[in-house]
């Protein structure tokens, strides 16, 4: 309950500190507008921000190892805070030379781009390069099985880690280094071809029943709505389930289904939005106009209303493909997506699931799921970033 | 007010009609089971009476429309069917004690019930405030930062953050288990204690979805002429939100919620499975894997039910709080 | 000796655009004193809003003052402080904006609205502002007073609700009020009830005011003073009549003397001429729900028929069945004395080719990502087949006849031209088709006066060139004295009068057209005056029933 004395005895703390420091503002400054009309709230939530930061630097700069235990929390947050600064600046380097080098457009697209854009960009540009080249980048193969199982991440002996496995190797004995770069490879390249699967099919129908109308566009909508009435997953995992019997009796491999099955629930998401850009365009009167002119269908969907769908068009393959990604991260975090030999993170996550029970002790052992779930994570967050910067820019909302 | 009453039932009658639509697609995808599934799925140990029991019971004898209409009439009356599993075990141990899906269910159903519940305790006014706060100071360091946040917290897989919480909250601090095994007749408290840290992960993605979407509306609301209006007349900003702004911006934002609670089913799935935490979503993941066709195809139409239910209450409650509806011209 | 109630001097605003400040008003002085009514007039783009409300000392977001002063009755408004705005915002000045529907929210009563500002400024109590609210009602000429106030804003109709937003803003009885173009929204027949509203409150309770619109015969009946303002300049200010009788700067001369642009009027069609187009009892429906009864016109060579009336009197729905794009449920349409099919995807290329549209928006009816020359090459390419540098040739030779530069714009996107220019191509594009009758859809209706006065001017030319026909779409009378031939007038999807137009603007009329013909404003200042006394001031709800 000391816990709770503390809290209240610090907001008592924070709040007389943001009046007084509104009031001397206001005193030192002249009544400049900036303090003159500053609610109370923003003076508070200035102070308990310099509070939370002092807080911060404190604990950053504690003491790594206490007696020969290392105070895994410290670790941890370091690990954590690094990473975050070491993001920020590769970002802003990035951009940088974005800005500098390239072509009229790419440069000028470099200048408006905030930072959060620049680190997505950079992120995916990495993690395409790591799918691609995967072959070439990892050391081993992901199938590879070594003698010597279970050893720890760090590649320091006395700790039980072992140069030749910087990220160690699980319980099978395969290297967890390569399986994570395989991975890439595996989760972000199944998870992009789905997202085409799902873009091709609900993106034409969509169109196609934005401008035909009519009964199609009653049947395909009613169709849809139901198939979106079963939440995204259970479907998925529902179908899964009778997927893996048919995958028995025919051998082919449950992957397959995967694809199909999530590229069909998906479809449905991109049917909706696609339908409502096309009807969006086809309602404007050039659209009209070239109708009256007595233009084909081909020419009025390829020169009309294609170009005028591709801003918001991409935006949702971005967040398809986060959504994809996701779903079959997860159904294989469950066991029933993408089956073991092939490296998968969502696999990887499940297998070594339990080291981070270890963490207290031994932080390096934990990194070894949080890596591969980190992985998951930092592609969907850049998609993400990068997504909502082009929504912002297309909707021209004047902040 | 005859007008709005015809429009919620029109969307009453629609909800029940998906349902039963999408109950028709959960007994077609579970019917398109290859002919001798009953054999693959309880594999070697499949008994000649476990097999011939699953087979009269889902009547495969019948034909199609005699066996949905069957099931459906059974679902309607309370009989979901007897899990695969337990027909297998009761059949080998030689014993009748079947228990019926709807009693395996049941307990599960309120622990789930439970779990998001008390997430929808702390997610709700957390995410509002913060919504509405982010929207009023939009672009400054605060609402940056919630941005970058939630944005991060709803792209990250379940799972990881249910790792992390685990790690900071469970290894580093023991401040609480990391399973959540609760079982019925735990005191209050200490099952308080177990699912705080499932609670914690899903209102972490909950609260993020939903916040941000608030945002959207509030600031949405914002750029209205008549709040301009009002700001023009001299009203202080307090009343200006208060009086102009939030009785504008019930129906988006009980919309927001309703979405989200919605979205919370299936979040618990996963959540349930890294905390072990006994509830539906556990459950259904198990008879996924063992494919236990009757407990898969019983929880399907729960988490469905589920979901057209929030979604439906959604579209009323915004039809009720849109003043143009409720006082027509 | 009146006092001097505002005193604004070298007000400076800025806007934001893609992150870079731009100024849109560049140094404006305005003088109001105690009870005056100062017009403030421009073209879009002008600053006039951003004054009027800068006036207040607000800005919208994305806008800033950069520099200058607003004295208001000895305060700075520019430097006061938040809380010192608030007391004067609503109490002391106040705000009608453009759009009353937009404005009222929705959630409350009008009379919960009309009520907040006179006690959120400790003027009166609740009740007393209530009684005082619906005096106001009165005063405005609303219908049942009494009751209007306890509706919800969407039960009432638009013009009712700018009056009721005039009186919430005479609440507190502010010392001036900012009417921001109040009727630009409201048809012709509702603009006379709110223009005669504003103008007796305001002269009843000795309330200065800021007029701001862009209609020159409005504000001739409204203001004492008139100010032109030019793309964030001032041109010139005066006295109402002398600036209206003698205005000093060419720009201003150039505003006032639009409305004098006109075409000679043509002879009367020969009998037993063939018509051009010809309506031949066409009834039409969406869906279920009938918008055209029996109309019958005819349309013949060279020569331009107007067709007029409000919105919702279907003529835009008439265009769409001569396209085809609404094929009529009853009668049908000749061109040329041979019948066409109904449906436009039943017609042959030819019969397309000859009948062409220009929208009103330029916006929506050209493609945002095709260049100029694509959207005038393409029609020149589907009817005449030609390709590469000849269709290059002919694309150039039509932008010449529209009267814009062909190596300077071929190229372009439309996002990079202006309003009118946009307009032009529309007209190009049409032409490019070689059609014999093009139907214009109130294609200048969204326009500037000067920039509609080049576009009515430029679309005569090619009529005498090209002897093409044209069926004009508008509901702005002016135009049609300009340009047409003969008019056509309709009302609630029926013909109400046709003829001539020297005929038209004679009397004697349908009722309706003569309600329309004495709804226009003219740039008389008693012109309001007489109006109101022609039809007798407690005539005008009458007069106006189903409007309103």
């Amino acid at each position: 309950m000391s816990w709770l004395l503390n809290l209240i005895l610090i907001l008592i703390a924070t709040t007389v500190v943001a009046w007084v420091f509104r009031f001397l503002g206001q005193k030192f400054t002249h009544n400049k507008p900036f303090f003159r009309d500053m609610p109370f709230v923003v003076a508070f939530g200035y102070v308990a921000g310099l509070l939370v930061l002092i807080a911060a630097v404190s604990y950053y700069f504690r003491p790594v190892e206490v007696n020969g235990v290392p105070s895994a929390g410290v670790i941890f947050f370091r690990w954590a805070v690094q990473g975050f600064i070491g993001f920020a600046i590769a970002a802003y380097l990035f951009r940088l030379f974005g800005r500098a080098v390239g072509t009229a457009g790419t440069r000028k697209l470099f200048r408006a781009m905030p930072l959060t854009a620049a680190f997505g960009v950079l992120v995916i540009l990495l993690y395409a390069i790591v799918s691609i080249f995967a072959g070439s980048i990892a050391p081993y193969g992901q199938e590879e099985i070594f003698a010597n199982a279970n050893i720890v991440p760090g590649g320091n002996p006395m700790m039980g880690g072992d140069p030749n496995f910087p990220l160690g190797t699980d319980q099978i004995g395969r290297d967890i280094y390569s399986r994570l770069i395989y991975g890439a490879q595996n989760t972000v390249g199944i998870a992009f071809a789905t997202t085409c699967l799902a873009f091709f099919v609900g993106g034409s129908l969509g169109f196609l029943a934005a401008i035909v109308g009519g009964w199609l566009d009653q049947i395909l909508s009613r169709a849809v709505d139901v198939l979106m009435a079963i939440p995204a997953l259970i479907f998925a995992l529902l179908l899964m389930t009778i997927a893996s019997v048919w995958s028995n009796q025919l051998g082919v491999d449950r992957t397959i289904f995967m694809v199909l099955i999530i590229a069909m629930i998906d479809s449905t998401r991109v049917y909706r939005l696609s339908r409502a850009v096309g009807q969006n365009i086809v309602v404007m009167d050039y659209i009209e106009a070239a109708k009256l002119r007595g233009e084909g269908m081909g020419y009025l969907i390829f020169k009309e209303i294609l170009p005028n769908a591709t801003a918001p068009l991409l935006a949702e393959f971005g967040l398809r493909f986060c959504f994809v990604f996701l779903t079959i991260a997860s159904l294989s975090f469950l066991g029933v997506g993408i089956q073991p030999p092939l490296a998968d993170w969502g696999t990887m996550v499940k297998d070594l699931s339990q080291f981070i029970n270890f963490a207290a002790f031994a932080p390096n052992v934990a990194t070894a799921p949080l890596l591969a779930a980190g992985a998951i994570a930092l592609l969907t967050v850049a998609v993400n970033f990068v997504v909502d910067w082009m929504l912002h820019k297309s909707s021209g909302l004047k902040d | 007010m005859g007008s709005i009453f015809q429009i919620i039932l029109q969307r009453l009658v629609l909800g029940i009609l998906t349902l039963l639509i999408v109950s028709v697609v959960i007994f077609v995808a579970v019917n398109a089971l290859p002919g001798d599934f009953a054999q693959a799925i309880l594999g070697q140990g499949a008994t000649e009476e476990a097999v011939a029991q699953i087979r009269a019971d889902l009547g495969l004898d019948q034909n199609y429309f005699m066996r949905y209409f069957s099931w459906l009439a059974n679902v309607l009356t309370g009989n979901l069917g007897i899990s695969f599993a337990q027909m297998n075990f009761a059949s080998n141990m030689g014993g009748d004690q079947l228990v019926g899906v709807v009693e395996q269910i049941a307990p599960r159903f309120k622990a789930t019930m439970f779990l998001a519940g008390v997430t929808a305790m702390f997610a709700v006014p957390i995410s509002i405030t913060l919504g509405v706060l982010a929207a009023l100071y939009r672009n400054s360091i605060f609402d940056r930062a919630v941005n970058i946040t939630t944005l991060s917290s709803i792209s990250s897989p379940e799972f990881f953050l249910a790792y992390i919480l685990i790690l900071v909250l469970a290894v580093l601090n023991p401040i609480f288990p990391s399973l959540s095994n609760v079982y019925e007749g735990m005191a209050l408290g200490e099952k308080l204690n177990r699912t705080m840290l499932p609670a914690l992960t899903l209102t972490l993605v909950v609260t993020a979805h939903m916040m941000r979407m608030t945002r959207a509306a509030i600031i949405n609301l914002l750029a209205s002429p008549y709040i301009e209006m009002a700001r023009l007349k001299g009203i202080k900003p307090m009343r200006v939100i208060v009086r102009h702004a939030l009785p504008n911006a019930l129906a988006p934002i009980i919309n927001v919620i309703a979405l989200n609670l919605a979205y919370l089913i299936t979040g618990v799935v996963v959540v349930e499975v890294v905390f072990v935490y006994p509830g539906i979503g556990q459950l259904f993941v198990d008879s996924v894997k063992i494919r236990d066709i009757p407990v898969v195809q019983a929880c399907c139409l729960i988490f469905a039910a589920a979901y057209i239910l929030l979604n439906l209450m959604a579209d009323i409650l915004s039809i009720l709080s849109n003043p143009r509806l409720r006082h027509p011209k | 000796m009146t006092e001097q109630l505002l005193k604004i001097r070298g007000l400076k605003i800025e806007g934001k655009s893609d992150e870079v400040w731009i100024p849109i008003v560049n140094g404006i002085d305005l003088d109001l004193k105690k009870g005056e009514v100062l017009g403030l007039i421009g073209e879009s783009g002008a600053g006039k809003s951003t004054v009027g409300l800068a006036a207040m000392g607000f800005t919208r977001d994305g806008c800033r003052i950069s520099g200058g002063s607003v004295d208001f009755d000895g305060v700075d408004l520019v430097t006061a402080s938040a809380a010192v705005k608030r007391n004067m915002l609503g109490k002391r000045i106040a705000y009608v904006a453009q759009s009353a529907a937009a404005s009222f929210n929705p959630a409350h009563r009008l009379i919960d609205q009309h009520t907040e500002a006179p006690t959120q400024h400790k003027l009166r109590v609740k009740a007393e502002s209530e009684l005082d609210g619906m005096e106001l009602y009165r005063r405005l000429r609303l219908p049942d007073p009494d009751y209007i106030g306890f509706r919800y804003p969407h039960q009432v109709s638009g013009g009712q609700l700018q009056r009721a937003m005039t009186a919430m803003a005479m609440s507190c009885r502010p010392d001036f009020i900012i009417f921001d173009e109040p009727t630009t929204a409201l048809d012709v027949t509702t603009q006379i009830e709110v223009l005669a509203a504003i103008r007796d409150i305001v002269e009843q309770l000795d309330t200065a005011a800021i007029y701001i619109t862009h209609d020159l015969a409005v504000v001739a009946q409204m203001a004492d003073r008139i100010k032109v303002l030019l793309r964030g300049d001032e041109v010139e200010e005066a006295e109402t009549r002398a600036m209206l009788s003698a205005p000093r700067e060419d720009y201003t001369k150039s505003l006032w003397a639009v409305r004098s642009f006109q075409r000679p009027a043509k002879p009367a069609i020969s009998a037993g001429a063939t018509p051009i187009v010809s309506l031949k009892n066409v009834s039409a429906a969406y869906g279920k729900s009938p918008v055209l009864f029996d109309v019958a016109f005819d349309i013949h060579a060279g020569r331009t028929v107007a067709v007029v009336g409000e919105s919702g009197s279907g003529k835009s729905t008439t265009a769409r069945c001569i396209t085809g794009l609404l094929p009529p449920s009853l009668g049908y349409i000749e061109f040329n004395g041979e019948v066409l099919p109904l449906d436009y995807r039943k017609r042959s290329k030819d019969q397309l080719r000859q009948v062409q549209m220009i929208y009103q928006m330029a916006d929506t009816a050209l493609n945002p990502r095709s260049s100029i020359g694509d959207i005038i090459g393409r029609p020149v390419q589907f009817y005449s087949g030609l390709t590469g540098s000849a269709k290059r040739k002919r694309v150039e030779e039509l932008l010449a006849q529209i009267e814009l530069e062909p190596g300077q714009y071929i190229d372009r996107l439309p996002s990079e031209l202006s309003g009118g220019q946009k307009q032009r191509i529309g007209i190009a594009r049409a032409l490019a088709a070689e059609p014999q009758f093009v139907i214009c859809d109130e294609v200048t209706s969204a326009l500037d006066q000067l920039v509609a006065e080049g576009i009515l001017k430029l679309l005569s030319q090619l009529q005498d060139d090209l002897g093409l026909s044209y069926m004009f779409i508008t509901h702005d009378l002016a135009t049609v004295r300009a340009i047409s031939d003969d008019v056509v007038v309709m009302k609630d999807g029926r013909v109400v009068e046709q003829g001539l137009k020297a005929e038209m603007f004679q009397p004697p009329h349908h009722p309706y057209t003569d309600l329309l013909l004495s709804s226009v404003p003219e740039m008389d200042p008693d012109w309001l005056t007489n109006l109101l006394n022609g039809r007798g001031v407690d005539n005008i709800g009458d007069a106006a029933v189903g409007k309103m």
